[in-house]
């Protein structure tokens, strides 16, 4: 499934609403999510999972080609954590 | 800033903010949203939603584990996960975030 197939069985499900404005519903769920994941929030939609961002402290690292050590940088990287609903929904 | 838990709430929140339906429609929409990409995960389906992530489900086959208090083997049955693949739009969107709040400036060059 694709965002565009989504947005299709939302609207198909409320034909009071125009596609161009689920479209908009659609969209702002999902920048809303990563909009908090920049700012350094976690979302968590029981049922679902949690979404959060993990620190990766800085290290050394190194090239496997030439063996040459190089310096990684910390990062962010978001995550997700499948909830246990949906964990156990998989497995039935 | 951070540090924050948001829910379901929030994001309906956002909706009623950024679209203009009722709270209460708001609310359902959200629901059906979340709804639909659970249905699709359970069905073995990938949810491929650009820009943002992609959840896939992949099979497990079975292997031995260990209780890690007794040191004793148990086998761990084979099984269905969910997994999530964030998109480089989301993962560079946190990255700058970060190094925004750092004070440091992002448009040096990436060598990684």
């Amino acid at each position: 499934m694709i965002k565009s197939e989504l947005v299709q069985i939302i609207a198909n499900r409320n034909p009071h609403l125009f596609q161009r404005d689920v479209e908009n519903i659609v969209n702002a769920v999902l920048d809303e999510i990563s909009d908090s994941l920049a700012e350094g929030n976690r979302v968590e939609l029981r049922g679902f999972g949690a979404f959060s961002v993990k620190n990766r402290p800085a290290r050394e690292g190194r090239n496997p080609r030439t063996g040459d050590k190089v310096a990684v940088e910390e990062k962010w990287v978001p995550f997700f954590k499948t909830g246990k609903e949906l964990r156990e929904r998989l497995n039935r | 800033m951070g540090g924050k838990t948001l829910t379901r709430a929030d994001l309906a929140e956002a909706v009623y903010r950024k679209v203009g339906l009722s709270r209460s429609e708001s609310a359902v929409l959200v629901e059906m949203i979340i709804d639909e990409i659970c249905e699709a995960v359970v069905r073995g389906e990938s949810v491929k939603l650009s820009s943002f992530a992609t959840f896939q489900v992949r099979d497990k086959a079975e292997r031995i584990g260990r209780n890690p208090k007794t040191g004793e083997e148990v086998p761990i049955s084979p099984r269905r996960v969910m997994t999530f693949k964030a998109s480089n739009v989301l993962k560079q969107k946190i990255a700058d975030a970060h190094l925004d709040r750092l004070g440091n400036s992002h448009d040096q060059p990436d060598d990684e």
